[in-house]
């Protein structure tokens, strides 16, 4: 990318230090779980931990759970009862149960407050139970929402198996049975990699993408003659792709640098640094930039990304020129505001929770880069925001649409304020080309939904006084 | 540490917030890590509330941590004083900030110097008591509070009010249908000539908790909202209470008598027999749907009931009263007062469950096969696996429990829509009696529509793996718009680039 080197306007940093709602990190566990379908979450927290999981998150531990609370008691906080004994017991009927490939621990802010030592105890335990450990400190003290799936990858970055580890326990048959099953997938992937890949040093990309997307976007790398050799996370723990010293490594999520920065520092990968490919515009981009470093010339990315535009014309009709306001949630807020100034809105306010700069610098010098191309001036970038300040400034704004926590919602569309769920991105398949559309539908979902109700001359529902 | 899959109650400090945002203008402040505010989502969400929840968070980090929080949690205090003058803000951490073991009385104590609000900490524990005790602490801390401010300034009102008046205590936002509950509860009250003195905590001010004590009598529907405030206003004032929960039938009667002899002791001169009597066999239908031909296809059938002490107490006697249906298990997740609930409801079941492990409850049910189910949404959802209908009468709460219709529990309009609730339970089963008398609806097989036996054209493997990923209700679309997309241009073998091209092409 050739962004940085022109004179791109300076994007605006604060950081408010303020009162925010979001979700805690352990959350990730929501997703995790389906992703990666042979694992057992154990999350070690109270009462108040389990109940967000189960209430907040809409995430009820309903059939056949592969997660579950180790739940802390008066006895566990005050040290009477030996949290080795404590964890055996319940990972042993955890094993007894469920039998998983692999069970996450996922400590919580009181285990990070009572210092409980996961790290210390998991490979005792391990070797006792026979079931690989993986611990994750996904605790509100240190992450936010999505950076708890951050935590877990890091960790799990440990355990992906060295060439020579895989070859060695192929002979010792690791997984007959589960080998037997894939039979008919591997044999396919054999195939596929015969046609046409340019040869290149081996790429692993992370994050945890829904399957269709994972497909959807090797293909488009395989279009341009890159292989990806795998994904972290896998389908299954005992798929976890093979890494060595040299291989390349790229991000799909701008949450995941604890991920990037383990995979450098000890696993010797090479970080290749890119604008994520959300939206037609950062997704061309992605692609570019693994290209550029495997130095293959993209085919076809321009004619590809126009074809997009061209084809969500209809949604974007509806938001050109429109505002957007991100109060700050899931870490995809700058990704995403990127992608809709480039679809034509502005944007005024960047809230997010945590902004490391080096890991998104890509991303950020895309964001300037788009607000010189479209004319339009660079948001302010607030990390940690005050929420209470936010919707003082969202009254002074009075932005189009204001992207929000679950907890904002309805108040601000009660106030004649059009909002759209953060939550919502989190889980939505959007990355890659075809997905953008998918964006747009959600994006203009309230200003289409409030467009057939506008006649209705009902837009405040609450009585004047109440508006502050 | 426990194995915990599910929760029935939630933590303590939900209790707390529940009762601080159920007044009005009283904010509450947690001192907590990240995340943990949300109660906010739930208020919002599941209540589809148009108010910004008065509830914020002081975050406690790392920073934090290391620096202590009195400083940012003084600071937030007084704030929140400034910026919307409520009343009262009330301090509660949550069951992982309560182990910093930091003073937060004394973080009280030098907010409120700079405060012209009130400023109180939740006097709870948050590893012994769960959400319900910790509501029903709060509350009691709340009233109590007040009415010691109220002593002090000589401002206790003396006296009665002229006509019988009632406190109706323990609706709260986010209880089980309690907003409904509650418009039922003032009518049935209007009915009986009965002024309502006050609602608490629902939408009342903290302000006029100082006169409580002219009503005649505190009404306590709820057991494990409102007992303690009952009670220490007893002691208090010397208040008689009634804490029978008017629902079904039997039970409102019961409450409305109770309510008689109370009222004639403070020489009120009353008799609602007519009234219980007109009410019973001519408005309310529920009296009418127990001798009813519907009803009496339900006789001697077998159910389970699980649920808080009220809801599943009070279940238990109208299925076993007043409907005749066998009531083989009764339970309750409100260990705690687990003796109230077998006090009540031993007389009229076969067993008594007392637990918050659903896996023991799934398995009871599993075991009895019960023909309905009358439970939580988690007996709702072992219902669903074991194919066994589950009528939902307690919490934990659910978006389904805040139906935008008017729908309560209690009083006479609750009695009939507790009887559509069961007759709706039964039907399924009901229906599957009718199927076996005449053969089932539809003994023609279904067509189901096979991936590429119909089409010309040849998915690949791949793209064939890609289609079944794509939900069922869409699955049909986008297969005819891809085979559209293919015929156009002449391919014959669909393949994941094939697929992909038509999406984008078709942009849907």
């Amino acid at each position: 990318m050739t962004a940085a080197q022109q004179e791109a306007p300076a994007l605006n940093f604060e950081c408010e230090t303020g009162n925010y709602h979001t979700f805690c990190p352990i959350s990730c566990v929501a997703w995790l779980y389906q992703k990666i379908e042979d694992s057992f979450f154990l999350v070690i927290g109270t009462k108040t931990c389990g109940y967000f999981l189960q209430n907040a998150m809409g995430v009820m531990i309903f059939a056949e759970p592969r997660y579950a609370m180790a739940e802390l008691e008066e006895g566990d906080i005050s040290a009477q009862l030996n949290d080795y004994e404590e964890l055996k017991r319940l990972c042993d009927q955890i094993k007894r149960d469920r039998n998983p490939s692999v069970i996450v621990w996922i400590g919580t802010c009181t285990t990070e407050i009572i210092k409980m030592d996961l790290e210390g105890l998991a490979p005792k335990l391990e070797a006792e139970i026979g079931i690989p450990i993986v611990v994750a400190r996904a605790n509100g003290l240190d992450y936010a929402f999505t950076q708890g799936e951050d935590t877990v990858l890091a960790a799990m970055a440990h355990r992906c198996p060295q060439e020579a580890q895989v070859k060695e326990e192929e002979k010792g048959d690791r997984n007959a049975i589960q080998k037997l099953l894939n039979f008919g997938r591997k044999t396919e992937d054999v195939t596929a990699e015969e046609s046409a890949h340019k040869a290149h040093p081996p790429l692993v990309l992370f994050g945890s993408l829904p399957d269709p997307v994972v497909t959807n976007l090797s293909l488009e790398l395989k279009k341009q003659g890159i292989n990806v050799s795998g994904w972290l996370p896998a389908k299954r723990y005992t798929e976890l792709p093979v890494i060595e010293e040299g291989y390349y490594v790229a991000g799909v999520n701008p949450f995941l640098s604890r991920t990037a920065t383990t995979l450098m520092r000890r696993r010797k990968c090479k970080l290749i640094g890119a604008p994520f490919p959300i939206g037609p515009d950062g997704t061309r981009a992605w692609i570019e930039k693994i290209c550029s470093v495997f130095g293959i010339e993209p085919q076809g990315l321009e004619e590809r990304e126009a074809a997009i535009w061209a084809s969500m014309e209809d949604y974007l009709q509806l938001i050109r020129g429109k505002s957007v306001f991100f109060m700050g949630d899931n870490l995809l807020e700058v990704s995403l505001a990127r992608f809709l100034i480039r679809a034509g809105m502005t944007v005024p306010e960047i809230g997010i929770p945590y902004m490391d700069k080096r890991y998104q610098k890509a991303e950020l010098d895309l964001l300037a880069k788009t607000c010189q191309d479209m004319g339009v001036p660079a948001p302010t970038i607030v990390e940690k925001p005050d929420n209470y300040n936010q919707i003082q400034r969202i009254y002074d704004l009075k932005p189009d649409l204001v992207i929000t926590g679950m907890a904002h919602a309805n108040p601000l569309e009660a106030r004649g304020i059009n909002t759209k769920w953060s939550v919502e991105f989190t889980f939505a398949q959007m990355h890659g080309f075809t997905n953008a559309r998918d964006i747009l539908e959600l994006v203009t979902r309230p200003l289409r939904r409030n467009n057939s109700l506008k006649d209705l001359g009902w837009d405040k529902l609450v009585k004047e006084e109440a508006v502050v | 540490m426990k194995l915990a899959y599910w929760m029935y109650a939630g933590p303590a400090h939900i209790g707390t917030l529940r009762i601080a945002s159920s007044f009005k203008n009283v904010h509450a402040i947690m001192h907590a890590p990240l995340g943990d505010d949300y109660f906010n989502v739930m208020r919002s969400m599941l209540e589809r509330e148009r108010e910004f929840t008065p509830v914020t968070i002081s975050v406690v980090d790392r920073n934090v941590l290391a620096r202590g929080s009195q400083e940012k949690v003084v600071d937030n205090i007084t704030r929140k004083d400034r910026e919307e003058t409520p009343d009262l803000i009330v301090l509660t951490p949550t069951c992982t900030s309560s182990i910093l073991q930091e003073d937060l009385q004394n973080f009280v104590e030098r907010a409120q110097l700079d405060s012209k609000g009130d400023v109180m900490l939740a006097d709870v524990n948050h590893y012994r008591v769960n959400e319900l005790q910790a509501g029903d602490r709060t509350l009691q801390q709340i009233v109590e509070f007040y009415i010691n401010k109220a002593r002090k300034k000589g401002e206790l009102p003396e006296g009665k009010t002229e006509k019988p008046s009632v406190n109706i205590i323990g609706v709260s936002t986010l209880g089980f249908h309690n907003q409904h509950d509650c418009k039922e509860l003032k009518r049935l009250m209007t009915d009986l000539g009965i002024e309502v003195n006050a609602v608490i905590p629902e939408g009342a001010s903290v302000n006029e908790l100082k006169n409580l004590s002219k009503a005649w009598f505190n009404l306590a529907p709820y057991r494990e909202l409102g007992m303690m405030t009952v009670e220490y206003l007893q002691k208090e004032f010397d208040m008689p209470y009634v804490d029978i929960t008017p629902m079904g039938v039997v039970e409102t009667a019961r409450c409305i008598r109770q309510i008689q002899k109370i009222l004639n002791a403070q020489g009120a001169n009353i008799d609602y027999e007519s009234f219980i009597d007109n009410q019973t066999r001519y408005v309310s239908q529920a009296a009418w749907f127990s001798r009813s031909i519907d009803c009496q296809n339900l006789t001697g059938k077998k159910a389970v009931v699980f649920g808080d002490n009220t809801h599943a107490a009070a279940m238990t006697k109208i299925l076993a009263r007043e409907m005749g249906i066998h009531v083989v298990l009764a339970g309750t997740y409100c260990k705690y007062d687990a003796d109230w609930f077998k006090e009540q409801v031993s007389e009229y079941c076969d067993e008594v469950l007392i637990s918050n492990d659903n896996g023991e409850i799934g398995d009871a049910i599993a075991r009895i096969e019960p023909s309905a189910i009358f439970g939580t949404q988690m007996e709702r959802h072992v219902g669903k696996r074991l194919n066994i209908p589950c009528g939902v009468i307690a919490a934990p709460i659910h978006i389904q429990n805040f139906p935008i219709g008017y729908s309560p529990f209690m009083g006479y309009e609750g009695t009939n829509q507790i009887a559509d609730l069961v007759y709706n339970s039964f039907t399924l089963g009901m229906e599957d009696h009718l199927l076996e008398i005449f053969g089932g609806h539809d003994t023609k097989e279904v067509i189901t529509k096979g991936i590429s036996a119909d089409s010309d054209l040849n998915w690949s493997k791949e793209a064939k793996g890609e289609l079944n990923k794509i939900p069922g209700f869409v699955r049909g679309k986008v297969k005819r718009n891809t085979e559209k997309f293919a015929r156009d241009r002449d391919i014959g073998e669909i393949t994941l680039e094939v697929m992909y091209a038509a999406k984008e092409a078709v942009g849907a």
